[in-house]
């Protein structure tokens, strides 16, 4: 169990992470979201004991991180980088020594693993001959091959084409499955919504929103309503209830403040003609994050 | 393994089978092939020397004298490669001979009444110093010896008049080196302070190239995570010491073994410098010992100035102070050579960025109390201990830091970036 317990970073007298409180539990998959600059890579290097804290404390099982422990922690960095001029294998088996792992262990997990992303020629390929996408799965098996009990992934899926996102995904979803507690952050909300359980959103170093994701879509209270219509949808924008509205080919999507608004709506509607869709909806990830991290930006 | 292990072997395995360490290996000791056997491949260029063409033709032209014999018969005592012969044309005809090269230098002698020579020595260029100064040589000879006929002095008398002075010097301190000790030590030192300078210099830029090209190209993140600083730092510092340490071997080797197989004799010329007595032995371990406390001193500094910067373009910048640094050291060092007992060179010996060279150069020349080593020794030390403590503080905060500016100020962000502010 990670417990992250009312930390705060300074510089200075610029404060980076403000009173955050996280527990995220064994076998976990946590989605940690904010926007450029809100604090998430700070909060990921304070875990890692990379920086201390001003105040507050971070402990895995109840235990400080430092580097006696680097063994149990993988992390997977956002600024990806590996030594340019080494061979994939010569490489991998060297960053996984440094956390602790023997080197014919490491060497038969480093083929498991290009087996598993289709790319067992790289065994012996010097990184820079690699494009960019193949450099980041190698760079994600050294972030894995000791199996870590606690991962960190800062940005893992970012530059990635569709089919090595779901390449990846599947392997982090596996190192899930076999108990592994994961942290990651991303822009991707989909991403996040497919994965976590839990999740946190971060805005200028202090959570704003955090928790299971289906109770912080029902705390969050509005709906989307999805219409199509034969007719012009114009005047629901005025309607008590509908926050906004977002007109779309044929129909168009409003925001509403909860679902008995809804009903209402379609009570309203009824009388006017052909309703082709009429469709409440849970509120997107998206949504929430615009809302509540882009709200302080206007 | 353990990690410290992992990353010194890393490092040296890394610089050793690199290609400019091969190409520097192998250049270097192909000059120290060539110092060895100097004399052997400069008599290849100039030849056997017995042949005519070779020599350097001058012609002398008299007004009223006639010593254009007794010249040859001189010079051919002081210089076999100076041919002299009397001219028979006018001067002006030798001149015109002179310039379209028909021999190589015209000498114009007449006597003044009170019996001195005046010679003018004309050539298409002066390089060639050594033969009109042998030619000089030669004419005072000739001069003295008229001289001498004309006061009716006979040979021995001559002899007594041109006896040279018996000078020698000797210090009355027992322990001071005597002047002979001196300059032996002096080519010894020499050659000692510029392996010494060479060596902190290249090896220190190399341990700042690795850890800003680990820096630069961002694995800097995953190995902060998995191995603390101070063992980082070290590591590479040792694993590079290590590699200049074989390298040194290497070369130690090839000389040694070319000295012994050369075909040179040993004695004059360049090996007068170099006595490979007891004297000597003392000389190289502390050529070692401070070898070592240079290489630590200056590795540590360029590692965690290597640690600042972003872009190993960058790197020159902020290595220049530390180049100074070493630079300042060797001039130092090259003036004590001259002067060892000059004040700014005792005061500068010890203070520790210096020590390593100017206090080389002070114990390897004068006979200076253990003592006075040992304070320097230890002072260095400490500043290696202190710097490494310091180092890995900056190391930890700055491998973090990505920006373009790379200063002092970046030295204070990275500390505090590294800080412990609990409170």
């Amino acid at each position: 169990m990670l417990k992250i317990d009312n930390v705060t970073k300074r510089f200075g007298s610029h404060t980076a992470v403000d009173s955050l409180s996280l527990t995220i539990p064994k076998g976990e998959m946590f989605g940690f979201l904010g926007a450029n600059g809100a604090g998430k890579t700070t909060t990921f290097r304070m875990i890692l004991g990379l920086i201390d804290l001003t105040e507050g404390s971070i402990r895995w099982n109840n235990e400080p991180i430092g580097y006696d422990t680097s063994s149990l922690i993988g992390y997977l960095p956002e600024e990806r980088g590996l030594y340019p001029k080494m061979k994939v294998k010569e490489q991998i088996v060297y960053l996984a020594r440094l956390r602790g792992m023997d080197k014919k262990n490491a060497e038969k997990e480093l083929i498991e693993w290009l087996r598993k992303f289709n790319v067992p020629e790289y065994e012996n390929k010097r990184v820079e001959e690699l494009s960019k996408g193949n450099q980041q799965k190698i760079q994600f098996i050294a972030s894995v091959i000791h199996k870590p009990q606690l991962l960190i992934l800062d940005e893992p899926f970012s530059g990635l084409d569709p089919v090595n996102v779901e390449l990846l995904k599947k392997a982090v979803y596996e190192l899930k499955e076999q108990g592994t507690t994961i942290v990651f952050s991303s822009h991707r909300m989909e991403h996040v919504e497919e994965l976590c359980e839990s999740l946190c959103i971060i805005h200028r170093g202090s959570p704003i929103v955090q928790g299971r994701l289906n109770e912080i879509k029902r705390d969050f209270g509005k709906k989307n309503l999805m219409i199509k219509a034969d007719f012009e949808l114009k005047e629901l924008e005025t309607l008590p209830g509908v926050i906004k509205m977002k007109k779309l080919i044929g129909g168009a999507i409003l925001q509403i403040e909860n679902e008995d608004v809804s009903q209402a709506i379609l009570d309203f509607l009824k009388p006017k003609g052909f309703i082709r869709q009429f469709s409440l909806e849970e509120p997107s990830l998206n949504d929430i994050f615009i809302e509540k991290a882009g709200a302080s930006y206007e | 393994m353990n990690r410290f292990g992992l990353i010194l072997a890393k490092s040296y395995m890394n610089k050793i089978k690199s290609k400019s360490f091969l190409i520097t290996t192998i250049i270097f000791t192909l000059v120290i092939i060539g110092a060895t056997n100097f004399q052997s491949i400069t008599s290849l260029f100039e030849g056997s020397g017995d042949g005519d063409e070779e020599k350097w033709q001058v012609v002398v032209y008299e007004e009223d004298t006639e010593i254009a014999g007794s010249l040859s018969d001189q010079v051919a005592i002081l210089n076999s490669s100076i041919e002299v012969s009397g001219g028979e044309a006018g001067r002006v005809d030798l001149e015109e001979q002179l310039e379209n090269g028909e021999f190589d230098a015209l000498l114009s002698i007449s006597m003044t009444e009170a019996g001195r020579i005046d010679a003018e020595y004309l050539s298409a260029s002066l390089t060639a110093n050594s033969y009109s100064v042998d030619l000089q040589a030669a004419l005072q000879t000739i001069q003295s010896n008229m001289a001498a006929n004309r006061l009716s002095l006979s040979a021995d008398e001559l002899a007594t008049l041109n006896m040279p002075v018996a000078f020698s010097q000797a210090a009355y301190v027992d322990s001071a080196k005597s002047a002979e000790e001196l300059d032996q030590a002096r080519g010894l030192v020499y050659v000692l302070i510029f392996v010494i300078y060479m060596s902190v210099l290249i090896y220190s830029m190399m341990i700042a190239t690795e850890v800003a090209t680990e820096k630069s190209s961002r694995v800097m993140e995953i190995l902060i995570s998995s191995v603390p600083p101070i063992q980082q730092i070290f590591a590479k510092i040792l694993g590079i010491g290590l590699v200049g340490l074989t390298q040194i071997f290497i070369w130690a080797i090839v000389g040694i073994l070319s000295v012994n197989l050369s075909s040179d004799t040993l004695e004059g010329g360049i090996y007068s410098l170099f006595d490979f007595s007891s004297g000597s032995i003392s000389t190289i371990v502390y050529g070692i010992v401070f070898f070592l406390l240079g290489y630590f001193l200056y590795a540590t500094l360029a590692a965690f100035l290597g640690s600042l910067v972003s872009r190993s373009e960058d790197l020159q910048q902020v290595l220049m102070p530390v180049n100074i640094l070493i630079v300042g050291g060797a001039m130092l060092a090259f003036f004590g050579l001259a002067e060892p007992e000059s004040g700014y060179i005792t005061v500068t010996s010890y203070i520790p960025f210096f020590t390593p060279l100017v206090m080389f150069t002070r114990v390897g020349m004068l006979n200076i109390p253990f003592w006075e080593p040992a304070i320097a020794i230890s002072l260095t030390v400490l500043t290696i201990l202190v710097l490494g403590w310091f180092g890995a503080k900056v190391y930890r905060g700055g491998v973090l830091m990505y920006g373009n500016s790379s200063s002092l100020k970046d030295i204070k962000q990275a500390v505090q970036l590294s800080k412990k502010e609990k409170s």
